[in-house]
């Protein structure tokens, strides 16, 4: 069984910081923007860095959160997690760096709602960032050349965002999650993750139904990670043939960054796309009580797609329950 | 749903590219940066009496500096995504690879930044450019003698 249930997990504080791009897009709740790609940094990477440093910064500061009974949990996009381990040593706490590529802050959450339901630790911090620039540079091309993409592509939306877990009850209760597998559809093209992603999506979304025993329309709302518009598109056709199942309340986090007028492609990708709409839109917005997430990331590297090898995907869901 | 349907479903579902309307920008941003070379290649010889065969490669070297000096003002890959093949295949596709390969890598040293890296994206024109030029130059003695 891949699905586990929560009693005493709450999501207890998050704090999120958008880029240039994002900031001027559909959502105008972050906490923080910035304005420029470097954020006072003389490399895109100390960039990078330093975002993930605010994020943790004001989230301890605000929770008064020590080395003590804590743990933080995270990663990015970035070879070897460079960004997370180098923003984690600033601070003097147990971390965990982990990868799923824009998965990775649901791992993040599913691991540390384990460790807060098992009462060893009082909170658990969760951390994910990824830099626009900084991925085009790792998986793409130079930054400064423009190389022409195709409609299907997706947009790495710079951001950071972290969260603070706490067994403390909340308004927003961590209510069950479920780990997905590893699948591969055998896609090959990395300009259209949509299409690699959608299958993991799908997969863990029917074994979280299956496993908790429940239907589509239990949830008010249904978000998935960054499938992009044509992604978003194909996971719902996917899940109509194969599983009869029409969702009502869907979006997908890569459609609600980035305003139409925003030249972007088929939308945001990027570990941040989810937990910035899910933080800055979803639970803000008060509408929706029985929230699941599904995190879908294309687990890919410019050298597997450079030897023509097909590409494998993940994807986690988990239930958030919105209390009075 | 097995591979090859969920393919299927994937090509159905996939826009397909504006092919006419990219051939159309490709046509006349290629055709402009003729009449741009045309035109510097003009102003050489009217002007500063330089001989039409010196002129050309004046006029190479300048569209040249050109897309140097605005790949690294930062807005000269905005154009070449917008104009694809219009900007890629004359001198400044080449120039821009050489330059954007350049400044990525300028923080991580000269040698195994800048020199490693400078011919990334345009080490294959090259490589590629000599063989061909090889071969060709062979088929041209066997054939013309």
């Amino acid at each position: 069984m891949a699905s586990f249930k929560f009693t005493d997990v709450y999501i207890k504080d998050a704090f999120s910081i958008a880029g240039p791009l994002e900031s001027e897009g559909q959502i105008h709740k972050y906490d923080l923007t910035i304005d420029d790609y470097y954020y006072g940094e003389k490399s895109l990477m100390d960039a990078e860095i330093k975002m993930q440093r605010v994020v943790l910064d004001n989230l301890f500061r605000r929770n008064k959160l020590n080395d003590k009974d804590h743990l933080l949990i995270g990663g990015d996009l970035s070879n070897q997690l460079t960004v997370t381990n180098f923003s984690a040593k600033n601070f003097n706490v147990p971390f965990f760096g982990v990868y799923n590529a824009c998965a990775t802050f649901l791992e993040s959450m599913i691991l540390a709602s384990h460790f807060v339901e098992s009462k060893k630790i009082k909170n658990a911090t969760i951390i994910t960032s990824s830099h626009n620039l900084n991925a085009e540079r790792q998986f793409r091309f130079p930054i400064e050349y423009g190389a022409p993409k195709p409609n299907t592509t997706t947009f790495t939306a710079t951001g950071a965002v972290g969260a603070v877990l706490s067994n403390v009850k909340s308004s927003i209760k961590v209510e069950s999650a479920t780990v997905g597998r590893v699948l591969d559809y055998e896609q090959k093209d990395a300009s259209q993750m949509g299409a690699v992603m959608t299958p993991a999506a799908a997969d863990v979304f029917i074994t979280h139904l299956a496993d908790l025993k429940r239907d589509a329309h239990y949830y008010d709302a249904i978000l998935t990670g960054d499938l992009g518009s044509i992604g978003a598109k194909i996971f719902e056709e996917y899940l109509n043939v194969n599983y009869d199942i029409h969702l009502s309340h869907y979006m997908d986090a890569g459609c609600e960054i980035y305003a139409k007028s925003q030249d972007v492609y088929s939308g945001a990708s990027g570990p941040v796309t989810l937990p910035l709409v899910l933080f800055n839109k979803i639970l803000k917005c008060g509408k929706y009580k029985k929230i699941l997430v599904i995190a879908t990331g294309s687990l890919h590297s410019k050298d597997t797609t450079n030897q023509k090898k097909t590409i494998p995907s993940i994807a986690h869901a988990v239930s958030l329950e919105v209390m009075e | 749903m097995n591979k090859d349907e969920y393919q299927k479903l994937v090509d159905q579902l996939t826009p397909k590219e504006k092919k006419g309307k990219h051939l159309f920008w490709a046509f006349l941003v290629g055709g402009l940066m003729g009449v741009l070379a045309e035109a510097i290649v003009v102003i050489l010889m009217e002007c500063f009496a330089v001989a039409r065969t010196d002129a050309y490669q004046y006029a190479c070297l300048l569209i040249i500096l050109f897309a140097c000096f605005l790949t690294a003002l930062g807005f000269f890959d905005n154009w070449v995504s917008k104009a694809k093949a219009g900007l890629i295949l004359p001198t400044t596709g080449f120039a821009h690879a050489i330059i954007s390969a350049g400044l990525d890598y300028k923080k991580d040293g000269l040698i195994t930044g800048i020199g490693s890296n400078f011919f990334k994206l345009s080490g294959s024109v090259i490589l590629y450019g000599i063989v061909s030029a090889f071969l060709f130059s062979v088929l041209g003695v066997i054939i013309y003698g």
